[in-house]
């Protein structure tokens, strides 16, 4: 929202620099954004008039003038000479003339020249030249009444400065100059004023045109209120003036024509949208009705929409003629050569205007006005100003204001209570109660004098002005006061901590710990989007079903994970294409399946050699059992690594030879493998990433074993070494080993697995170490030898294990 | 056999002539053994005559002791030799780097929310999470945003075709508290929320912290000091702080929080946009109609809420510069947040 200090000052008294307004206004909520020079910087450009104008002898395109810049130079001997190229220099036209020595713009000095041999002394300047506008055609075109000889910079008041200011959503009153100034009336405690224009004449015989002015409302709980107004024999051929263009710069518009800069001005003046149609156009009296599913409007952007039946149209005996609250329809738009216009100023519900902009990719000033809200009281003012306006600048006769309306379905304003205790309460903040009652009076309510609130100390009623429908409870009374009273007044005060020691269950791994363990074994953190490329994810995971996002920001980012392996394995690729060779990578973060609640996953990935580069090894490349170790390291952190089985399984991303499903009692909490080749190719990694996931809750919740004293007595160590088929798992062989359950056992380990040379194929030599120890007493050799046999058969009669004897 | 001197004399030359302690040794049976040529010496003695036995027994003796301190001093020196020897050949290249693996790093997203999560925690809060696929009621109408409210624009929202959505902020993890009725209550509620968004400096999804206070008397003054509090832990600075009247549909009254510049203290920078203040925050009071909608006596309680967006925060604690790098898992950025 941009505010000229200038328009600002028509209606507030101000006596503070713009900065400290905008300062202000910024601790008042509404955030100055910029504050900017209406114009750039520039002297000596004065009001001129150009009194002869001859073709330059050497030039066709450029004119030699002689051109007066006060009362004594409107002689010819008087004028200055000056070489002008622009077409639209004429005898009798005002304009800007820099002289000799002025400073433009862009650090241009004018001196004296001679311009294809004819002296030139200064030079008459464009709007562009002097920073009023991004481009201009021709010098500029002053009025005939401009001042000679003044400083232009007086004369189009350039000394000007534009506030622009954030405006938040309930606060559609103060989208104006007009509501801008009540805030700083209300900031600074001085009063507004409003312009006192006199009304127009009515011309009686218009009042005749009723029946195809006067609007029918069939939707009156979406509008209730119509203002509309018959103007004739207008001239909207002419420029709009000087002041009015100047207006619509300082707030960012363009000038159109006089009608459409009229109603676009008064938009932004009091903040009430309006449209003007071209009565001629139009077809029968303006109707309000919803549009009918699929009905078509062509809009003034230049777009078509379809419409569906809960949006608002005006309509004529044809169809729509305007998008309600939005933009109107080429049909009946102005043009320069309207002669009748139709004024419309109607009040629509926010709730019959919110959002239907937004569909058609159209966000107005009319939109954002009413989807926040409009003074339903505004309407007759609006209309009223801008037939003044119009009449200065296009003459014209002007009908009766028909107004059409269902006053039960307007929106009223109830008095609202304010209780001193409930501003002491919230705000922890001691504001006296004038102070309380005099800035809510400053914003224009009321106390009602004659209600029980009145009668009790520090409980008051207030009648709330009908341009401030966003006070409704006293909560946005209390907001009022706080920020007019200012929040830097408000001392920061500590709460009271509540000394309560609560719940820490053990069973939750602290993320700390999780952390720790996996960084210390070399794994990076990254953070991946949630949303995945649904080619990925599909070749991860086919068939597996996925949210697909309605709106994705781009195709691949289209489908919600059900794993973070996508994630971490475009992690891996884009590193290897940064020259990493050496990947370890983990995420925590939620997934998303179609079937069940978002699981909160961890999951790592690793290519790579075992350690990075080094003097002392490691650089044979890691492979599963490296990623199983890191694994096995995470879940020790339960104290429950017993219950954790890793089954021979298959996933069909993964090598179906190098698969293993993650069992804690059973129940599936993860999986680990290596990548499958074929996606090993076909996404180009330089070598297999493994991988690992884990279902954080089952997985990581801790389980404390019970204490067991350590035994006193010492231990035996025996070795088994036999041969087995290749296909007898160690997870077999140990659960053979552990199925003979013996007193005594504490221990078993693989520490050998051979295949090769004395070996014959399809066979493997297997070494276990056993750890013998008894709680209450030392074994004996016998005990032991017993042991170690009943283990020998167990494992001959399992896993037909030969053994070397 | 010569005179004793001479025997003395032929032993010292030995013990001197002596290179290994195994050498040494054989010099000491030779002489001192039990028929060492010394101790032969004592068992001429009885054919002596009785009265010079005891002269002649103390000088052997003194020989033997002679020889004994030599052996001594020899086998020393000869020990503390191999042992130099040894340290000389074990000699280690000692600045060659450590072996094995090296530590890793936890996301620099990650370490700012835990700094976080401790700060108030610390404060008696606890912390608590909700899900990322949410509703409308939970993101929008129970926090006072109806359909078609003007305050939806400003969220750009990702959609799933059954009408749900992913979450635009954490505030729906209050109404979800909320609704729990656990009151007085004290949490933040950390998390990520996504937004129809990708530029330079939006991501489409990001990390938030919500806050949510809410007792029988807690005031905007207690918001104030919390914040205030907070961001001169985490920053570890006396920075300054400042709340802005703003509007956001869920709080009253409500307000932007800007903090002094971290990088210029205040004084204007590129960073600040030469406005000496950082915009850090949002905030304000829960608003009754939020209380309504979780079942909540707004007479009885208040409350206050705050939510902050966790890069920005780390960003700007850690002076990164571009918001993209915290996605990309580029290893060379995220190497640089190995410190605890």
């Amino acid at each position: 929202m941009k505010i000229s200090i200038n328009a600002l000052r028509e209606r507030v008294p101000l006596d503070i620099a713009a900065r400290e307004l905008g300062d202000r206004l910024t601790m008042a909520g509404f955030e100055l954004e910029s504050l900017t020079h209406a114009a750039p910087p520039f002297s000596a450009v004065v009001v001129a008039e150009i009194i002869e104008a001859t073709r330059h002898p050497q030039a066709d395109k450029l004119q030699v003038c002689r051109v007066a810049f006060d009362a004594a130079s409107r002689s010819v001997e008087g004028a200055l000479q000056i070489v002008c190229g622009a077409a639209n220099a004429r005898v009798g036209l005002k304009t800007a003339l820099a002289r000799v020595g002025a400073e433009l713009p862009g650090a241009l000095k004018i001196k004296a020249a001679k311009l294809r041999g004819v002296e030139s002394a200064g030079m008459l300047c464009s709007a562009k030249e002097l920073g009023l506008a991004e481009t201009s055609e021709g010098i500029l075109e002053l009025p005939a009444d401009a001042p000679l000889g003044q400083s232009l910079r007086e004369y189009m008041a350039l000394d000007d400065m534009v506030l622009e200011l954030a405006v938040t959503p309930n606060r559609g009153d103060a989208m104006s100059t007009r509501g801008i100034a009540r805030e700083v009336a209300a900031l600074c405690g001085v009063p507004v004023r409003e312009p006192q224009d006199p009304m127009v004449v009515v011309d009686a015989a218009l009042a005749a045109e009723q029946g195809t002015a006067r609007a029918t409302l069939h939707e009156a709980a979406a509008c209730p209120r119509f203002h509309s107004r018959l103007i004739v024999d207008i001239d909207n051929t002419a420029a709009s003036p000087l002041w009015l263009r100047e207006r619509l710069r300082r707030a960012g518009m363009r000038s159109i024509s006089p009608v459409v800069d009229v109603t676009n001005l008064i938009v932004h003046e009091l903040g009430q949208p309006m449209h003007a149609y071209d009565a001629d156009l139009l077809r029968g009296p303006p109707q309000v009705r919803w549009a009918r599913d699929g009905e078509t409007i062509d809009l003034l952007d230049g777009k078509t929409v379809t419409l569906r039946n809960d949006e608002l149209v005006i309509a004529d005996a044809e169809g729509a003629v305007a998008l309600a609250g939005v933009m109107g329809g080429t049909r009946t738009s102005v043009s320069s050569s309207t002669r009748r216009v139709l004024f419309e100023v109607a009040w629509f519900s926010p709730s019959s205007i919110a959002g239907r902009g937004r569909r058609h990719g159209l966000t107005t000033d009319a939109s954002q006005r009413f989807e926040r809200g409009v003074d339903p009281q505004l309407g007759a003012v609006a209309i009223e100003r801008a037939s003044q306006l119009l009449q200065r600048i296009a003459g014209g006769r002007y009908s009766p204001i028909w107004c059409v309306e269902d006053a039960a379905q307007l929106p009223q304003t109830a008095a609202v209570t304010l209780r001193h205790a409930s501003v002491t309460r919230l705000l922890g903040a001691d504001i006296p109660a004038e102070h309380v009652v005099g800035l809510l009076q400053r914003l224009g309510l009321k106390l009602v004098a004659d209600s029980s609130a009145t009668t009790t100390p520090g409980i008051w009623r207030f009648e709330i002005p009908s341009h401030r429908f966003d006070l409704r409870i006293e909560r946005d009374l209390i907001e009022e006061v706080a920020r007019l009273w200012g929040y830097e007044r408000i001392e920061a005060a500590p709460a009271r901590s509540l000394q309560v020691i609560r719940p820490h269950p053990v069973e939750v791994i602290p993320e700390q710990r999780v952390l720790d363990t996996l960084v210390a074994r070399g794994f990076m953190e990254g953070i991946h989007f949630a949303f995945v490329d649904p080619a990925l994810q599909a070749a991860l995971f086919p068939g597996v079903p996925v949210h697909a996002l309605a709106n994705p920001i781009s195709s691949e980012l289209a489908v919600m994970r059900t794993s973070l392996w996508a994630g971490l394995l475009k992690a891996t690729l884009d590193n290897q294409r940064r020259q990493q060779s050496r990947i370890k990578l983990f995420e925590q973060g939620v997934v998303f399946p179609v079937e069940g609640a978002e699981t909160r996953r961890l999951a790592g990935v690793v290519v790579g050699s075992r350690w990075p580069e080094q003097w002392g090894g490691g650089r044979e490349a890691s492979d599963i059992f490296d990623l199983r170790a890191d694994l096995e390291s995470l879940l020790s952190l339960t104290g429950d690594s017993s219950a954790f089985e890793f089954v021979a399984d298959a996933l069909s991303c993964l090598h179906p030879g190098r698969t293993a499903r993650l069992a804690r009692h059973g129940q599936t909490v993860g999986w680990i493998g290596e990548l499958h080749p074929e996606l090993v190719r076909s996404l180009g990694f330089a070598s297999p990433p493994c991988l690992f996931e884990i279902d954080v809750d089952p997985a990581l919740a801790v389980r404390y074993a019970p204490f067991e004293a350590p035994s006193r007595f010492p231990q035996v160590r025996r070795d088994l070494a036999f041969i087995v088929d290749d296909n007898v798992t160690a997870g077999a062989i140990m659960d053979v080993v552990e199925s003979v359950k013996l007193s005594g056992f504490r221990h078993l380990f693989v520490f050998d697995v051979y295949r090769g040379a004395n070996i014959e194929s399809g066979r493997k030599s297997i070494a276990l170490g056993l750890i013998l120890q008894d709680k209450d007493r030392t074994l004996t050799d016998d005990e032991t030898d017993r042991i170690v046999a009943q283990v020998r058969e167990a494992l001959r009669a399992a896993c037909g294990a030969v053994f070397r004897e | 056999m010569g005179d004793l001197a001479t025997l003395t004399r032929q032993a010292l030359d030995e013990v001197a002539a002596s290179s290994t302690l195994a050498a040494l040794d054989e010099v000491r049976v030779r002489w001192l053994g039990k028929k060492g040529l010394l101790t032969e010496q004592l068992k001429s003695l009885g054919a002596l005559p009785a009265a010079e036995r005891p002269a002649a027994g103390s000088r052997i003796n003194a020989a033997k002791q002679e020889v004994e301190a030599a052996l001594q001093a020899a086998g020393e020196a000869l020990s503390r030799q191999a042992v130099e020897a040894e340290l000389a050949a074990g000699r280690l290249d000692m600045t060659l780097p450590g072996r094995g693996e090296v530590r890793g790093a936890v996301h620099p997203v990650t370490r700012a929310r835990l700094r976080i999560e401790t700060l108030f925690r610390n404060a008696g809060f606890e912390v608590a999470a909700g899900p990322e696929i949410e509703d409308d009621f939970h993101n929008f109408e129970a926090l006072n945003i109806p359909a078609d409210h003007p305050a939806r624009a400003m969220h750009d929202t990702f959609y799933f075709p059954d009408g749900r959505l992913l979450r635009t902020h954490t505030s729906p993890v209050q109404i979800r508290e909320l609704r729990k009725g656990r009151l007085p209550l004290a949490m933040i509620m950390p998390g990520r929320v996504y937004r129809c968004d990708y530029d330079m400096t939006h991501s489409p999804m990001f990390h938030q912290v919500e806050g949510l206070v809410v007792d029988e008397n807690v005031s905007f003054a207690n918001l104030k000091a919390t914040l205030q509090q907070f961001l001169q832990a985490f920053f570890e600075k006396d920075l300054r702080m400042r709340l802005r009247p703003s509007y956001f549909p869920f709080t009253e009254p409500s307000a932007e929080v800007d903090m002094s510049c971290v990088f210029c203290d205040g004084a204007g920078c590129r960073v600040c946009k030469h406005t000496g203040w950082l915009e850090i925050a949002g905030c304000g009071m829960v608003h009754p109609n939020v209380f309504k909608a979780t079942g909540i006596d707004s007479e009885r309680y208040t409350g206050y809420a705050f939510g902050m967006g966790i890069e920005r925060l780390a960003m700007l604690r850690y002076g990164v510069n571009d918001l993209r790098l915290f996605f990309e898992s580029d290893l060379r950025f995220l190497r640089q947040f190995g410190a605890a």
